[in-house]
């Protein structure tokens, strides 16, 4: 072993260093910066509307019967048209997601018969408390752009009789 | 036993009774063949085509008649084309075969063409998860339809055919079993199709819309969510509900019950009922509720129930919150001062263990135990009641069956629908009643008479004639009578005649044979086996007493009542709601509803039966057999109350009828035939099936051999009438105002208004038109009732409700003013 090997290697090392200086950083500045997320990925639910601002869960449970964890409780009402939350009878007078007991499976996109619940590209759920982890409907509920979208509605009568929407292509 | 015929379905050999349904022999093989319109207790009709299969015949010889042999086993001639096999009886030699390719298509095809107008409704159903339409499908469906999706059948959503049942007719697949329950077992025929073809719907002829107090157990036939109640709807998914077996609380019938519950947002996160659904038990309620049984249970959630134990103290009844120790202390010391003015007054909404605590400090401390009822003859239904073996299910031909004094359509509706089809099955009934009753259809003889005269009607049974005859010569008989009309003197004096009959015909201490009551409550027969017995002039036995009520509501009912508690002495009132009778009370103690403990019933047909925990104790409720053991213990008197099940123990040790039972024997279960309410194809309904037990009969005193001790029928006690006067007698309604139905607000509309009854003639005579209000005055009680007529009212009567606001407690010249 030679009295200037230790230098060489230390000079390897440094000039390695200083070679990542100019290369681009594969880490970001989190949470500063952040990276959008794949098409496919399954953060925190949203509960989507219709365009008009009614709501697409029809509070059927189905959701709830898929999830592996029972992270979902859901109870339903009966909409009227004075009151209206969904198209069709049946709304969710109560939906509940535990956070903590999700698993973040997608189970429930998939059971959903109307495209209702919907796995989104939040990932940043914390809580101090465990209660904190069980969100609500008005926290999965999509915001809407104007107060006229907010459920329950006032909509004529006999136009929203069908909860589940009609499909060309039932494969859709 | 009928003959048995062997015949093959898919390669077994089974053997059946002759005549069966081949859908119900491969049921009994363990062969699911798929049904719609189908129903075990309905009458077959093919109407679905759901069940088709293939059905070979041994090919005979025509001219010889002779079965062709080939290759030395019958030759089986199939026909070219499927057959329903809920139409097609055995035979021998049949071949069925119910999987071959042949018949599964057929089963697919129909499948396809119901859903051609089906609706995507599955997931806001609320037959969802139990329906057999979503079954089949998924069985014998085909994946994709042929038929053109625009096409499919549209019309509006639901229909209310009455304010309990709701129709969605796009969901009907038109199998009429609602429609042929109606007919066949219920007997209203209230509903029916309209229109043809595939605009064939559903409507309700009556007024009110679907007026029968059977129209819940449609929904629980429906093979599809075209009907579901009203009160269930939207309620949850099914498979999100836990069940627990219980018993009706509501009439003397003890119907078994199972209890759906969820924990609930909507109810701050506690489990609750969210239906009451039949419990099958062949010997009892068979597989039906009535409405009352289904929709009723809403009093145990009310707002007016007692959570904590109040006292009332000093001049100004101050109510002040106390704990249970305080409470029950202040009671045990008033009742220990009382000695021998103590006077216990329970209800048959109690349980078995509770009337027995009851009674035990009752005689414990000189006491007297009196049961709340308007009818008396207890007794006797003890002692030639009805005993083991006895099912009105299978009485038929060689069997009597006498209704007297009581519209049981009105006051034990499951009752009703058993006698009447006993009757179809070819027993003699016997329906006496001053009015005509619904049962009178049904019956072979119908024998009227005159308020008053029911003992000398009673008499006839045991005289020669033609009423004498079908009693006298009957293998087996049942005398079945109500307080129609009669108070506690008058019933219970109905009550001996009928005993006197049962026993000089001998038709006591046999199975299907002895006496029965048509109690108020649901255990008011297990209150007269304790010993309770109600009294004459309870108004008199309450004056200047120091009186322990548990479960009744005395001042609310009667004002004679309410005035003589106001001179009781000390007055403790252990209830589940709140009501009149707690407002006055010296200590109020808060009981748990039968849906929150366990204990047992006795059905009026002397069977006990064994109810379960469900939902979470409200309050500090406790159990009203704890609560007098708290109350003993003050008085320094130990009594048993750790739980249910050792009550019952020392009961049965203590009182003859119940010797030998425990909680394991009324939990005994047998296999019941139709099968019903298992998860499979072959669809009986939503029922569930038994697995808590089906109950045991008490042993009734004359069974045991003791000797039957009958008092002398005593004359009836009319109020003398004079032709110009008017009787008011009481008569009694399903839906009253009693304080465990009026909760439920669905039934409010059947609860109505009061109403007094009478004839065109004396309503003429009267001054009173119909709808008219009017003041109804009798016996020292006043009110305002609506008039309504009604021509099978006998002249000069009026019928006056029970339970509705006037206070009638048995006949009385009463007169109606403007
Ligand atoms: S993602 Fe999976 S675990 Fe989470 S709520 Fe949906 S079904 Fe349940
Ligand atoms: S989110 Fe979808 S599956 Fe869940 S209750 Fe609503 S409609 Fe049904
Ligand atoms: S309502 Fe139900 S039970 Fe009645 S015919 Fe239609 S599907 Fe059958
Ligand atoms: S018949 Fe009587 S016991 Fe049966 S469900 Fe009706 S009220 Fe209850
Ligand atoms: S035709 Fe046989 S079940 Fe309907």
């Amino acid at each position: 072993m030679g009295v200037l090997e230790p230098l060489v290697e230390l000079a390897r090392g440094l000039g390695q260093t200083f070679r990542y200086m100019f290369e681009r950083p594969v880490t970001v500045q989190y949470p500063e910066q952040k990276r959008t997320v794949r098409p496919r990925f399954r953060g925190r639910h949203v509960l989507k509307r219709y365009d008009n601002g009614l709501e697409k869960c029809i509070g059927c449970s189905l959701c709830a019967a898929a999830c592996p964890s029972d992270a979902i409780f859901v109870e339903a009402s009966e909409n009227t048209d004075e009151k209206r939350f969904s198209p069709g009878e049946r709304y969710a007078s109560t939906y509940e997601i535990n956070m903590l007991r999700c698993i973040y499976c997608g189970f429930c996109e998939d059971a959903c018969p109307t495209e209702a619940i919907v796995m989104g590209d939040n990932y940043e759920l914390s809580f101090t408390d465990r209660r904190q982890a069980i969100y609500p409907k008005d926290m999965l509920l999509e915001p809407v752009h104007v107060h006229t979208m907010l459920t329950p509605q006032k909509v004529d009568a006999g136009v929203f009789t069908r909860s589940v929407p009609e499909m060309k292509d039932p494969r859709d | 036993m009928s003959k048995q015929v062997t015949l093959t379905i898919d390669g077994k050999q089974i053997t059946a009774p002759e005549g069966a349904l081949i859908v119900d022999a491969a049921k009994m093989a363990g062969i699911d063949i798929p049904v719609f319109c189908h129903h075990p207790k309905l009458e077959p009709v093919g109407m679905c085509r759901m069940c088709l299969v293939e059905i070979g015949r041994p090919m005979r010889d025509r001219a010889t008649g002779q079965i062709v042999m080939e290759n030395g086993a019958p030759k089986i001639q199939f026909m070219p084309k499927l057959e329903t096999s809920c139409t097609n009886r055995v035979e021998e030699g049949l071949v069925v075969l119910t999987q071959s390719e042949k018949a599964n298509a057929g089963q697919k095809s129909t499948v396809e063409f119901l859903l051609t107008s089906h609706p995507l409704d599955c997931p806001v159903c609320d037959k969802g998860g139990e329906c057999p339409l979503q079954n089949l499908t998924m069985a014998h469906g085909s994946s994709q339809s042929r038929f053109i999706y625009d096409e499919k059948l549209h019309l509006e959503k639901q229909v209310p055919l009455s304010e309990l049942i709701y129709l969605d007719r796009e969901r009907c697949i038109q199998c009429a079993r609602c429609i042929r329950f109606q007919d066949e077992v219920a007997g209203d025929s209230v509903i029916g199709f309209d229109e043809r073809g595939r605009s064939t719907q559903i409507v309700s002829f009556s007024e009110p819309g679907f007026d029968s107090v059977f129209s819940g157990n449609t929904t629980d036939i429906c093979p599809v969510g075209a009907l579901t109640t009203a009160d269930f709807r939207f309620g949850a998914r099914p498979w999100e509900l836990d069940a627990q077996a219980s018993v009706c609380s509501q009439c003397p019938v003890g119907c078994n019950t199972t209890l759906n519950t969820r924990r609930e947002a909507k109810a701050g996160g506690n489990i609750v009922i969210k239906r009451v659904m039949p419990r099958q038990n062949e010997e009892v309620n068979e597989i039906w509720l009535c409405d009352k049984g289904r929709f009723a249970y809403h009093y145990t959630e009310s707002k007016k129930r007692l959570t904590k134990p109040l006292t009332r103290t000093g001049k100004d009844r101050k109510v002040n919150r106390v704990s249970w120790e305080a409470a029950t202390k202040l009671a045990g010391e008033n009742f220990l001062k009382a000695k021998k003015n103590f006077v216990v007054l329970a209800s048959g909404r109690l349980a078995n263990e509770d009337l027995f605590n009851l009674k035990t400090l009752a005689d414990q401390f000189g006491g007297k135990a009196v049961l709340y009822s308007h009818i008396g003859g207890g007794e006797l239904t003890a002692q030639v009641g009805v005993s083991a073996g006895t099912n009105l299910g299978v009485l038929g031909s060689g069997s009597t069956i006498v209704v007297v004094a009581s519209n049981l359509y009105e006051e034990a509706p499951i009752w009703y629908l058993r006698v009447k089809q006993a009757a179809e099955r070819g027993a003699t009934l016997i329906v006496m009643n001053p009015r005509e009753t619904k049962l009178d259809k049904y019956a072979s003889f119908v024998e009227r008479y005159d308020y008053g005269q029911e003992i000398k009607s009673v008499q006839e049974l045991t005289k020669k004639g033609k009423l004498g005859d079908a009693f006298m010569k009957a293998q087996n008989a049942i005398i079945i009578y109500g307080s129609e009309g009669l108070g506690v003197a008058g019933s219970a004096s109905l009550a001996t005649a009928c005993a006197k009959a049962l026993n000089e015909t001998e038709h006591v201490g046999k199975a299907n044979n002895g006496l029965i009551g048509v109690w108020e409550r649901a255990n008011d027969q297990g209150a007269w086996e304790m010993g309770f017995k109600p009294e004459d002039d309870l108004a008199a036995a309450l004056k200047g007493k120091v009186v322990y009520i548990a479960g009744a509501d005395p001042v609310g009912d009667d004002p004679k009542l309410a005035k003589a508690l106001e001179s009781a002495d000390f007055v403790v009132v252990q209830d589940i709601l709140e009501n009149a009778t707690t407002e006055i009370a010296d200590v109020v103690l808060p009981a748990q509803t039968h849906v929150e403990r366990e204990g047992t019933f006795t059905s009026g047909e002397r069977r006990v039966q064994r109810f379960y925990p469900a939902v979470a104790v409200v309050g500090d409720a406790r159990a009203d057999y704890a609560i007098t053991a708290q109350i003993a213990k003050h008085m320094n008197f130990i009594m048993q109350s750790a739980n249910a099940n050792i009550v019952f123990e020392i009961l049965a040790e203590t009182l003859k009828p119940f010797e030998g039972l425990t909680y394991e024997k009324l939990s005994n279960v047998r296999v019941q035939l139709p099968m019903i309410g298992r998860g499979d194809m072959y669809y009986g309904g939503t029922t569930y099936e038994n697995t808590h037990g089906l109950g045991v009969h008490l042993s009734a005193g004359a069974t045991r051999g003791e000797t039957v001790r009958i008092p002398r029928a005593q004359k009836e006690a009319l109020p003398k009438v004079k032709d110009t006067d008017l009787l008011a007698v009481p008569v009694s309604k399903l839906y009253h105002r009693g304080a465990t139905i009026e909760s439920a607000q669905l039934l409010n509309q059947r609860i109505g208004k009061t109403t007094v009854s009478m004839n065109f003639d004396t309503a003429e005579q009267w001054g009173v038109v119909e709808g008219a209000q009017v003041k109804v005055s009798f016996d020292g009680v006043s009110g305002e009732a609506k008039v309504k007529i009604d021509e099978t009212v006998s002249a000069g009567v009026m019928l006056v409700p029970r339970g509705m606001g006037l206070a009638i407690r048995e006949p009385a010249v009463a007169k109606v003013k403007l």
